[in-house]
């Protein structure tokens, strides 16, 4: 065993990690076979395909998440019951309540502003000469990391006084157009939009690709019926593209919803959350490992959740209903 | 948190695509091209706009990485076009200017990748199928649960999941990888996967029944070669997501025998928070093979993206 | 997360040019000349074939040195050291010793956070053995003992050192100018008014504050210098203990002491902006205007002479060189610095050994000799002449003269939720408008 665990030159780490494929296989090989006969019960089958990844998500997600809550109720060094004063704090601290704020902004703006500017420029480039090229370009920042995004964008708001030479682009084309340069990441709210302005830039590419792929799923005699009506081409926009696209466009905002949520990569990189630029999945990560308060930090990971919750609830309405039409 | 957590379920329209390939002709080609376009001035305007405003950011940084020091300190990347400057000094620091071996760090990537990619999507797939075609009492509520489970924030894991494997004396090992990019990656590659299999028309599935097949051979013969592009599509994004991530990286592969790429271009730019020479040119090294994997796969993952959103 | 700075990643991670400086033979040949003989190092005893692992905030290439000044110790004694360093030692260093992952040994950057170990972790923590105490008593001042004290148990050892009170100026425009190093807070205040009327393009003032999560830090060092110039190191120490209140009128009267500078647009921010670009400002960038005269005087510690770019003469006769930050007057020499610890998480016979080394002059010597510019440590048995850079010189000279009042850093002895937390973001609000009572009355609030 020790070999799998200790790993030096790159050929052995090549050779480990073809053991680990070649045991999850055979294991996961084992288990199907073993319960695949005919007569089987149906939970043993269901147990089978369902139980590694079951154990897997309870062990590694139900069981933080459950310790996450009960910690919200405890001291900042776990060792104590405080009952809901942790909650108080949050919500009695302004600095905390504004930035729940941002994180609502957040979570408005960056699925719906996304999910705008993918449709529209999904819309503009298909069928054009260069539609490959353009999809291509648009989407390229999802390939990126989350940090290399904001290294990027940090570059691109760079500031230096007005009479100095600029070195990042948005305040030179400021300059040049001639005004003064701006500290974009300084005053609330606009840094606020700044920042979103990068996860925007991030998620569209996503959008636009899914939107993009819908649109084209039009059925031809759809559209055709449409003409002979004669109407204009934002009217067949309005009433024609819109409503068939509107399952995808649905499933677009959720998951961009639900990652933008999580994110914490871009404020942390870009401004580590001060300024009052902060959201919650930023607040939580310096409040539970860098300050040591550990109570108030599980207590923004515990309102992480809840605010998914409308998100949840409004994805099983739509599961339903594509349950129905089945 | 990741690029992840955004793969796309596309329960498009359901288009009848019954007529089968025909020729066109001119007047229905010419209808069916403007079918959706805002054709005006306008339009072309605002679509040359999005695309400059979605790349020059990165040709910026990219131009950025191959200028001295003292050139990106004092003047803008743009005046490079008037005046350029080009070193590769930038790049020779981030690649050799530490004390770890980079071609290390790359084996380390790799090898952390792959079963990182392999491993979930199987399991996933088994999963999907059981929600997807099992029937069994909860199965609606466990697959809410599970959707519902991607909010949960990789950082809350970290102790739990690191007290475990220390118990097991994995750590400093690549297992604790293998196992945390696994688990992160189950509740968002289920829900997919799942919404993928549920296009598939139940006709298949009862034929395949009645013919006597058990669940592990409709499973392997009828599901997963319509589901090849599905699965390349979401491969690719659990691809760009571990390759990028740092945070896993981070927690459960700090050692040094183990430690991506993504760990090592953290300490390496950010002793110094604004080392624009060394930030730019290790973004660059980091993005190159996802990038490059995603042109060159690019195909697939839009097959793959409308293979959900287009039934049958 | 790439640029997350804690405050360790950012003192000690500084603490050093950006060259490096490879091993082999270089190393070997400035250690010759120190301690081939293996003498010192017999009191530890046999212990061949052992391992310390070492878990410290200080990443490359600045760890080149640690590991090389290992050397030594491992030819001698036999033991293997493994060093790992991170940048985001601070977050990972207790979550590593909740999940029972514990290294043997690690570098704490604040005796804050050592408290903080000590009393969220009493199992896991050891005191420091016999023979390192006994190095600290012979070769430290006793104040840096009482740094590493928790609740009358001694913990932490020192290792490195840095001063802060120090003034970056370029000697050349000094003397282009005819300007004099000034030797009293009230000089100082002059000479910037003077230089100020001199030059209407530039300002006598830059300042940076800018430090991802860490931002703020920089202007903390500012107000602990003033509070030892205002109020005095008892008044300063009991700010630091909360035996008054952070918004004590004292503090309060320190703080808009900074704001003669820090605040006033006549003063700052040469080259870089207004008073509001200090808080987006990098601290690394915030000295370097003076090299083009925007900008003439820079509050920084000894460890920013890595951030001057690469060919920079750092001299009292080069470039760029620091003044130390004077006092109210002539006789008061006050200085505000910081330094590192040593923490064991295990007190195996190898790793108390470990310990004892790196509080004794045979490392403090080693280190000097294999690292590059921008190290010291309060170590009295360490040869000056070993020190690379004069201005490491100078700041060894100040922390081991008997007329300095040495304080340490007191952000890095608070709590981690002001001293990590609110006091940096409270300095940052106030740079960014907020006036001093509500920036003091909101950090006040914080320290429960």
């Amino acid at each position: 065993m020790e070999f799998l665990l200790n790993t030096g030159t790159p050929v052995e780490k090549f050779i480990v990690m073809g053991i680990a494929i070649l045991l999850f296989v055979a294991v996961m090989a084992i288990v199907l076979f073993l319960t695949d006969r005919p007569r089987m019960p149906q939970w043993i089958t269901v147990l089978a395909f369902l139980g590694p990844a079951a154990v897997l998500v309870v062990f590694g997600l139900v069981y933080p998440a459950i310790r996450t809550i009960i910690n919200s109720f405890r001291s900042d060094n776990g060792q104590e019951w405080v009952a809901l004063a942790n909650y108080g704090d949050v919500f009695g601290n302004s600095a905390l309540r504004l930035v729940l704020l941002n994180t609502v902004l957040w979570v408005v703006l960056v699925p719906l502003v996304s999910t705008a500017v993918g449709l529209v420029y999904a819309v503009l480039v298909d069928r054009t000469r260069f539609e490959k090229l353009a999809k291509t370009l648009v989407f390229l920042p999802m390939a990126i990391s989350m940090v290399g995004a904001s290294i990027i964008w940090k570059f691109v708001y760079d500031f230096k006084p007005t009479e100095r030479p600029q070195t990042g682009l948005a305040n030179q084309l400021l300059v040049w157009l001639g005004f003064d340069s701006q500290q974009f990441l300084l005053t609330w709210p606009w840094n606020t939009f700044f920042l979103i302005a990068v996860m925007v830039w991030i998620q569209s590419g996503f959008a636009m690709t899914i939107l993009s792929a819908s649109i084209k799923a039009i059925p031809d005699d759809i559209i055709e019926a449409a003409k002979l009506d004669g109407v204009t081409n934002w009217q067949m926009f309005r009433s024609v593209t819109v409503p068939s696209i509107r399952p995808a466009v649905v499933v677009v905002i959720t998951t961009i919803a639900m990652a933008t949520l999580k994110v914490f990569d871009i404020v942390f990189t870009m401004t580590g959350g001060n300024f009052d630029t902060s959201i919650v999945a930023n607040e939580f990560y310096t409040r539970s490992f860098v300050r040591g308060e550990g109570g108030i930090g599980a207590t923004l990971a515990v309102l992480l959740f809840v605010m998914v919750i409308p998100i949840v609830v409004y994805n099983v309405r739509q599961m339903k209903l594509a349950e129905e039409q089945r | 948190m990741s690029q992840a957590t955004t793969v796309p379920d596309v329960p498009g329209p359901a288009p009848t695509k019954s007529t089968g390939p025909r020729k066109l002709t001119k007047a229905e080609q010419r209808a069916v091209d403007a079918k959706t376009r805002l054709s005006s001035p306008w339009a072309s305007v605002i679509a040359i706009v999005i695309a400059i405003l979605w790349s020059v950011p990165t040709l910026g940084l990219f131009v950025t990485s191959f200028r001295p020091e003292i050139d990106i300190r004092t003047s803008g990347w743009w005046t490079f076009f008037g005046d350029p400057a080009v070193t590769w000094a930038n790049y020779d620091a981030v690649l050799y200017g530490g004390s770890t071996n980079f071609i290390d760090v790359f084996v380390n990537t790799i090898v952390i990748t792959l079963p990182a990619v392999i491993i979930p999507i199987t399991l996933a797939l088994l999963a999907a199928y059981a929600f997807a075609w099992l029937d069994f009492p909860g199965r609606n509520m466990l697959f809410v649960a599970v959707f519902a489970l991607q909010i949960v924030p990789i950082q809350i894991t970290m102790i739990p999941l690191l007290t475990q494997y220390n118990n097991w004396g994995i750590v400093g090992s690549f297992w604790p990888i293998w196992l945390s990019h696994t688990i992160f990656a189950l509740p968002l590659a289920i829900f997919l996967l799942h919404n993928f299999m549920m296009d598939i028309p139940r006709s298949l599935i009862e034929a395949a029944r009645v013919d006597g097949a058990g669940h592990v051979k409709i499973f392997f013969q009828v599901l997963l070669p319509l589901l090849v592009p599905a699965i390349a599509a979401f491969g690719i994004f659990q691809f760009l997501w571990v390759w990028n991530d740092l945070l896993v990286g981070l927690v459960f592969g700090s050692a040094q025998e183990v430690a991506p790429l993504t760990v090592r271009l953290a300490d390496l730019t950010g002793t110094r928070g604004t080392a624009w020479h060394l930030l730019s040119a290790g973004a660059f090294v980091a993005m190159v093979v996802p990038v490059t994997v995603f042109l060159l796969l690019q195909r697939y993952f839009v097959r793959g993206l409308l293979a959900g959103g287009v039934k049958g | 997360m790439a640029t997350s700075l804690g405050l360790a990643g950012v003192t000690l991670a500084a603490c050093g040019s950006g060259g490096g400086s490879g091993g082999g033979e270089d190393v070997d040949e400035a250690l010759s000349s120190v301690d081939v003989a293996c003498e010192p190092y017999e009191e530890y005893g046999d212990l061949e074939g052992t391992s310390v692992s070492v878990y410290t905030s200080i990443v490359s290439p600045e760890d080149q040195a640690h590991i090389d000044a290992f050397i030594p110790f491992e030819d001698c004694t036999g033991v293997t050291v493994e060093y790992e360093g991170s940048r985001q030692f601070e977050t990972q260093l207790p979550v590593r010793l909740e999940s029972g992952n514990a290294p043997d040994m690690a570098y704490v950057p604040q005796p804050g956070l050592v408290e903080r170990l000590v009393t969220d972790f009493p199992d896991s923590v050891f005191p420091v053995g016999e023979q390192a105490e006994a190095n600290v008593d012979e070769y430290y001042n006793k104040s840096w003992k009482g740094y590493g004290t928790v609740d009358g148990t001694y913990y932490a050892a020192p290792l490195g050192a840095n001063a802060k009170s120090f003034v970056w100026y370029s000697p050349g425009a000094f003397e282009e100018n005819g300007y004099e190093v000034p030797e009293t807070w009230d000089d100082l205040m002059a000479l910037s008014e003077q230089i100020a009327s001199d030059h209407p393009d530039a300002k006598p003032w830059c300042a940076g504050i800018e430090s991802g999560n860490a931002t703020g830090w920089p202007a903390t060092d500012w107000l602990e210098d003033m509070m030892l110039r205002t109020a005095g190191p008892d008044v300063y120490d009991q700010w630091v203990e909360h035996e008054i209140p952070f918004n004590d009128p004292q503090v309060a009267e320190a703080l808009d002491m900074a704001g003669q500078v820090l605040k006033d647009e006549n003063m700052v921010n040469g080259g870089l902006g207004g008073v509001e670009s200090i808080a987006t400002t990098p601290f690394g960038e915030a000295g370097l205007p003076i090299l083009d005269g925007s900008c003439f005087l820079h509050r920084q510690a000894s460890f920013y002479q890595a951030n001057w770019p690469e060919g920079t003469n750092v001299a009292e006769d080069g470039d760029v060189f620091a003044f130390y930050l004077p006092g109210n007057d002539t006789e008061s020499q006050p200085l505000l610095g910081g330094g590192e610890f040593t923490l064991m998480f295990a007190d195996r016979p190898e790793v108390q050994a470990l310990q004892a080394y790196l509080a004794s002059p045979e490392w403090s010597n080693a280190k000097a000799k294999v690292s590059p510019p921008g190290w010291v440590s309060a170590n009295s048995g360490l040869d000056p002449a070993n020190l690379k850079s004069p201005i490491d010189q100078l700041a060894y000279e100040l922390l081991t003269d008997e007329a300095t009042t040495f304080r340490f850093d007191g952000s890095d002895l608070m709590p981690a939720a002001v001293g990590t937390g609110s006091f940096w973001t409270g300095m940052t609000n106030w740079i960014t408008g907020e006036d001093t009572q509500s920036v003091l009355d909101s950090i006040e609030n914080s320290w429960d």
